[in-house]
């Protein structure tokens, strides 16, 4: 279904890492993890954002500064100021029937849908190892909520200034040789998406991967995030793929379109 | 019992048609539709360059349908070849209507002129988007002379059929579908959002839309519609593609009532998504089933006349 954007107080502002803030919205959205909500900057403009750590009383949004409206958001909102939110919107992540133990892959700001995914996944008993990775140990985030919920960290950075130096892909596969994993989810820079879904399909465990696409609806009826050649809707299907499923589109880790429909090479 | 379409010399295996604007960016997505049930498509308004359109938020709903401004963003005709050979290729038995717009006539001819070497069955001339006047001006299909000089124009440069997308905020529908159809209209799209209108956010004290106004559609336009579709009918003898709040299957007959051939279908996806094709042309023929209509093509027009012969009504009474 659609809604009407609802103006939300932001309550709290972390600055998470050098290009990451955090803002707290006194709010239950009742979002499952993986879905996303619009979040409005009258005047600006309205973007996707994945939802992060919720509770009965509060909901995180990660939001990166990562172009002219998320450039301008961390700039000019302040606590007590007031966004738009609008949603929950899109598909969820599927925890397999009888899963122990489960792998979370965060790379960057793909990060916060998999803090939502490891709440639900303990909540449920199930053992999680959340691998987070980011350019430098800065930019690492959320690695103390993971630990607060009884997650197994592992850190990675192209640095090695924290954890495995490398690409967390590197730290999955270490994973995979010497677990016994159920479940792998991952939300991230896409080709770090491929390569896990490429993973999970070659080890024949249960993958799904987050993508993000240019949205304007946010609810199945514009089309602009429509993903080639089955012609899916991110915002609608998505943004949760099943990685096998992923797999099968030309465009996965190859292009995305930009707000006239155009083709970018990723 | 037959649900197909004749429109044009084209043939639709059922009347359902995707509206300008909705899922379609790209072929693939269109292509979806039909693997949903609809019976051809129509791609979203291109001009001849790309162009990005508005910022968000551009579509919204709210208690009475759906308002929108997207700002007819798009790759542009030049750049889109691909998408209408995807289309083409995946579905060969659904006709795909391309809808193109301009600022001017002289881009509208260059559109046609370039859609002539691509693979369409139809061009949809949209003269009537009401969410751009700060940058274009009134639309061509809110006055009768510009109407017929931009058809005229269209139709000396491609041979493919067109239909003019006719606007709900005049008050002389008849007159202008006339003038479409006398300077060379193959059909009529009716009708394209009317408005513009706004909502506003009370907390924020701001219009919602970032263009501030836009199109509406779905329910609250449906009366609106169905008028216009009934005008046109009168008006005119070329066939009519009827859109604007077709929801639910009711709403489609009645479009088809009033003069109808094929039905648009736009806000329906976002309260039944991809059912929404299969929904409406079950319905359709659940009607027929029961009033003893063997051909879709009885329907059309139904409701224009004087004494109903009683005899006719519900001829197999559930």
């Amino acid at each position: 279904m659609a809604y009407l954007p609802v103006a939300l107080k932001v309550e709290e502002i972390r600055q998470d890492s050098p290009n990451l803030k955090t803002y707290v919205f006194k709010r239950n959205l009742r979002a499952k993890p993986g879905q996303f909500v619009m979040v409005w900057v009258p005047g600006v403009d309205e973007v996707p954002m994945s939802i992060g750590w919720q509770d009965e009383e509060e909901v995180h949004i990660g939001i990166a500064d990562a172009g002219d409206c998320t450039h301008l958001l961390h700039e000019k909102i302040k606590v007590g100021d007031k966004l738009g939110i609008r949603g929950p919107y899109g598909s969820v992540f599927n925890l397999p029937e009888g899963a122990k133990k489960i792998v979370v892959i965060g790379g960057g700001y793909g990060t916060p849908p998999m803090l939502s995914l490891a709440q639900d996944a303990t909540a449920k008993g199930i053992e999680v190892i959340a691998i987070i990775g980011a350019r430098s140990k800065d930019y690492i985030i959320y690695e103390d909520w993971f630990k607060k919920l009884g997650c197994e960290v592992k850190l990675s950075t192209d640095d090695g200034s924290a954890g495995h130096k490398g690409y967390s892909t590197e730290v999955l596969e270490k994973v995979l040789e010497e677990e016994k994993i159920d479940g792998i989810y991952t939300c991230g820079p896409e080709l770090m998406m491929v390569n896990v879904a490429k993973q999970g399909v070659a080890k024949d465990i249960y993958t799904e991967v987050s993508l993000e696409r240019y949205m304007k609806c946010g609810f199945g009826a514009c089309g602009q995030c429509c993903m080639d050649n089955t012609g899916i809707r991110i915002c609608k299907e998505g943004p949760v793929l099943e990685a096998k499923y992923a797999l099968e589109h030309p465009e996965f880790g190859k292009y995305t379109r930009g707000p006239e429909g155009i083709i970018e090479e990723m | 019992m037959n649900v197909s379409v004749d429109f044009c010399g084209l043939k639709f295996p059922n009347p359902t048609v995707v509206a300008s604007g909705y899922l379609g960016v790209t072929g693939a997505s269109l292509a979806r539709c039909v693997e949903h049930g609809s019976g051809g498509v129509t791609s979203k308004t291109l001009f001849l360059e790309p162009r990005k359109g508005h910022p968000n938020p551009t579509v919204l709903t709210f208690q009475g349908g759906v308002i929108n401004a997207v700002g007819l963003s798009g790759e542009g005709v030049k750049n889109a070849k691909h998408e209408f050979e995807v289309y083409a290729d995946r579905c060969p038995d659904n006709p795909m209507i391309a809808s193109i717009g301009g600022a001017t006539i002289e881009e509208l001819i260059e559109c046609a002129e370039i859609m002539n070497e691509y693979p369409i069955d139809m061009l949809e001339l949209n003269f009537s988007c009401p969410n751009v006047h700060d940058e274009m001006g009134r639309p061509f299909a809110c006055d009768p002379q510009m109407t017929a000089d931009a058809t005229a124009a269209i139709r000396k440069v491609t041979k493919k059929p067109i239909s003019v997308k006719l606007s709900p905020n005049v008050a002389n529908i008849g007159v202008i579908a006339k003038q479409a159809e006398a300077n060379g209209a193959d059909a009529l799209t009716v009708v394209n959002t009317m408005g513009p209108g706004m909502l506003i956010d009370i907390d924020m004290r701001r219009p919602i839309l970032s263009n501030k106004v836009g199109g509406v559609s779905g329910h609250a336009l449906k009366p609106i519609a169905l008028r216009c579709v009934y005008e046109c009918y009168q008006n005119v003898k070329i066939p009519i593609i009827a859109t604007g709040g077709i929801i639910q299957a009711k709403d489609a007959i009645e479009m088809l009532m009033a003069g109808g051939s094929l039905l648009g279908i736009g806000s329906a996806l976002i309260y039944y998504d991809m059912a929404a094709f299969d929904k409406i042309t079950d319905g359709i023929r659940d009607f027929m089933k029961k009033e003893g209509i063997n051909d879709i093509e009885e329907l059309v027009g139904m409701a224009h006349g004087d004494m109903i012969d009683h005899s006719k009504l519900d001829q197999n009474p559930d």
